[in-house]
């Protein structure tokens, strides 16, 4: 049974849960879940803050197939704590990307949806998350593709927004956001001058999927629509990032670039103005096709 | 301890270690080899220049230097906490910082992160937390967060917050608790320039052992048996 | 966070006993206003146990009531349900038990 039955149902990928992205992302009924509900494995940390837990810790992980392909996949579920990391949460993702260095699928696809490190778990979550990453820099290094899908209503923060950037590629949608510290926690220690947690359009221009691919630093735009991460996510699998000294130092050209050019720019229109976008107040109101076509004909974007 | 004392406790048999702003870099001896020296100070903010001038440094010792072990040097108060920062992609900066670290270790170079003053969050993780192996001084303080702003944030009042960091390891603040998680492979106490040598004779760890540190030394029980079943699964 | 237990025996009315289609279903997220429902097949002499952790206390009497309505309408044999709550409303409740065990029985209903 391959995927052509579903691909013609639009399925929102910001409104689906963890659970409902899998099952409409890989091949129907390909999905094997490993660490599932049934086996309990909960969080120790939480009973100290009378919170429940849930029975998966807040992510779902195991393997599937993808056009027949052998994958595995980490799905966050941003409904619990914010899909928040905390140590079973972060194990659990760790534990893949081990598995996938020793298994070496086709590849693997991190849908990432995440405040960081689960503050209930501090320390815990700190270290899981430095885990993950080392993990996933050892793919890297073994040349096994790691796709990070962004696009739910949570975003993806904190130590996971650098994950997601250690990745072959990202792919994001309009309504997805990343970046390191959330908006609200900026204002929270910053004070709402520095950042209006409030205003969403000034949300959406700086940390918004819009503008981290017109930047550059995701790869795919796509709508708000599974299938569309489908065939993004299949092709960003594709994508070869080698950890070698050659793509690092045009990495760091790129962005050493990005601060003579951009340095100095208070607000992401002042950005795209300088990019050449002539019109960068109309950035806000095009759909992904239209910037899609649009980045394509900057010259000097550069994919990091 | 400041960094000057610091480098002058590892390296007894001399260096170079200088400071531009809140960065260190230079070069120190053990036992005749060469050690590059990269780090911050200042309780330094990382932010999208310091990320960049740090993976800089990485990136020149493994071009110009092969196989040359990297010490770093962590202090720092995190990342910076700015509009401009997140506008400019101060995740990519810090992913970038890491991936030079991990550039360095797959190129056989011993990287080795001390944290020697205050390691909070992001600027630690992105930094020090991706040696091959972390250690800490005595006085160390680690912190995901400022106690206050957590407390905000996870609205519960700051006695509740300073209350769990004086009794639990996952929680508290000192090296002695991330010691313990797992995440700091050593504490290192009175003569550093013998933990320096020690560790750089010793063969490097090819894998990231901290959950079965924290397993053992029971402060984190959970990590390495959910990993190793998750291997194991069907 | 509350603890609580429901054991519901065996229903003497066999007309409605339909084999389970699956091991196990979950259905719902633990956020706020919300649950996740858990149903297994479970060695109960026919009966049907539910057990609930809820951020709430002091709700007993209602999620009694809920879940014997749930119970009445399904008669559920050899069921088990586990329920990780975060303050979700009665209405939610029912509705999530619904979809759990719907799907649980799959076409076989």
């Amino acid at each position: 049974m391959t995927s052509a039955d579903i691909s013609t149902v639009r399925r929102s990928y910001y409104e689906a849960t963890g659970r409902q992205r899998i099952a409409a992302l890989l091949d129907r009924d390909s999905f094997h879940e490993w660490i599932g509900p049934r086996e309990r494995v909960t969080s120790p940390h939480l009973k100290l803050f009378d919170v429940p837990v849930s029975f998966d810790d807040g992510v779902i992980v195991g393997r599937g197939t993808l056009d027949g392909k052998r994958v595995f996949i980490v799905a966050q579920e941003g409904g619990f704590m914010g899909g928040s990391v905390g140590e079973v949460h972060g194990a659990k993702i760790t534990g893949v990307l081990r598995r996938a260095l020793i298994d070496r699928p086709h590849g693997v696809l991190l849908l990432l949806e995440s405040g960081g490190v689960r503050l209930h778990e501090a320390n815990a979550g700190l270290i899981a998350v430095s885990e993950i990453l080392h993990a996933l820099l050892a793919l890297r290094a073994a040349g096994i593709p790691v796709a990070a899908l962004i696009g739910g209503a949570y975003g993806c923060f904190g130590g996971m927004s650098i994950v997601a950037h250690c990745c072959n590629a990202i792919v994001i949608s309009e309504l997805g956001r990343i970046g390191l510290s959330g908006p609200e926690v900026i204002e929270t220690v910053a004070g709402v001058e520095e950042f209006d947690s409030r205003d969403l359009a000034l949300v959406w221009r700086t940390v918004g999927g819009k503008s981290r691919y017109l930047l550059g630093d995701a790869s795919r735009l796509v709508p708000d629509d599974i299938p569309a991460f489908r065939a993004a996510a299949s092709a960003a699998l594709l994508l070869s990032r080698a950890l070698d000294l050659e793509n690092l130092e045009r990495d760091h050209e790129c962005l050493a670039v990005r601060l003579n050019f951009y340095g100095d720019c208070k607000d992401a229109e002042e950005i795209w103005s300088r990019m050449g976008i002539i019109s960068s107040r109309q950035v806000a109101l095009l759909d992904e096709a239209e910037l899609v076509e649009l980045a394509q004909s900057l010259p000097n974007r550069k994919v990091i | 301890m400041n960094w000057e004392q610091l480098v002058k406790e590892l390296f007894p048999e001399g260096h170079s270690v200088n400071r531009a702003g809140e960065m260190l870099r230079g070069e120190g001896k053990v036992n005749g080899a060469t050690v590059a020296v990269i780090g911050t100070t200042d309780h330094a903010y990382i932010g999208v220049e310091l990320a960049l001038a740090l993976a800089g440094e990485i990136l020149n010792v493994i071009r110009s230097f092969p196989k040359r072990p990297i010490l770093f040097l962590a202090d720092t108060r995190g990342q910076r906490l700015s509009r401009r920062d997140e506008l400019l992609g101060i995740n990519v900066y810090l992913a970038h910082l890491s991936s030079s670290f991990a550039l360095a270790r797959s190129r056989r170079h011993r990287v080795i992160g001390l944290a020697y003053d205050e390691a909070v969050s992001g600027g630690f993780l992105a930094g020090g937390m991706m040696a091959e192996i972390t250690v800490a001084l005595p006085e160390v303080h680690v912190r995901v967060m400022d106690t206050t702003a957590m407390a905000r944030v996870m609205r519960i009042p700051i006695e509740r917050m300073l209350e769990l960091e004086r009794n639990s390891p996952v929680f508290a603040t000192e090296a002695g608790s991330l010691h313990q998680l797992g995440g700091i492979a050593e504490i290192w106490n009175g003569n550093l320039a013998e933990h320096l040598q020690k560790v750089l004779v010793s063969p490097p760890e090819a894998v990231d052992t901290r959950a079965e540190k924290g397993y053992a030394r029971g402060g984190r029980l959970y990590a390495a048996p959910v990993i190793s079943r998750v291997c194991k699964h069907a | 966070m509350e603890h609580l237990e429901f054991d519901f025996p065996a229903s003497t009315d066999s007309s409605r006993q339909t084999p389970a289609r699956r091991d196990s279903v979950l259905v719902g997220v633990v956020s706020s206003g919300n649950l996740e429902v858990l149903v297994e097949q479970a060695s109960l002499a026919g009966g049907c146990r539910v057990i609930v952790d809820t951020s709430i206390r002091g709700y007993g009497a209602i999620w009694q009531a809920v879940l014997a309505d749930f119970v009445k309408r399904y008669r559920p044999r050899d069921v088990q349900v586990s329920i990780n709550d975060a303050g979700a409303s009665p209405a939610v409740v029912s509705l999530r038990l619904d979809q759990a065990y719907e799907d649980f029985q799959g076409d076989a209903a």
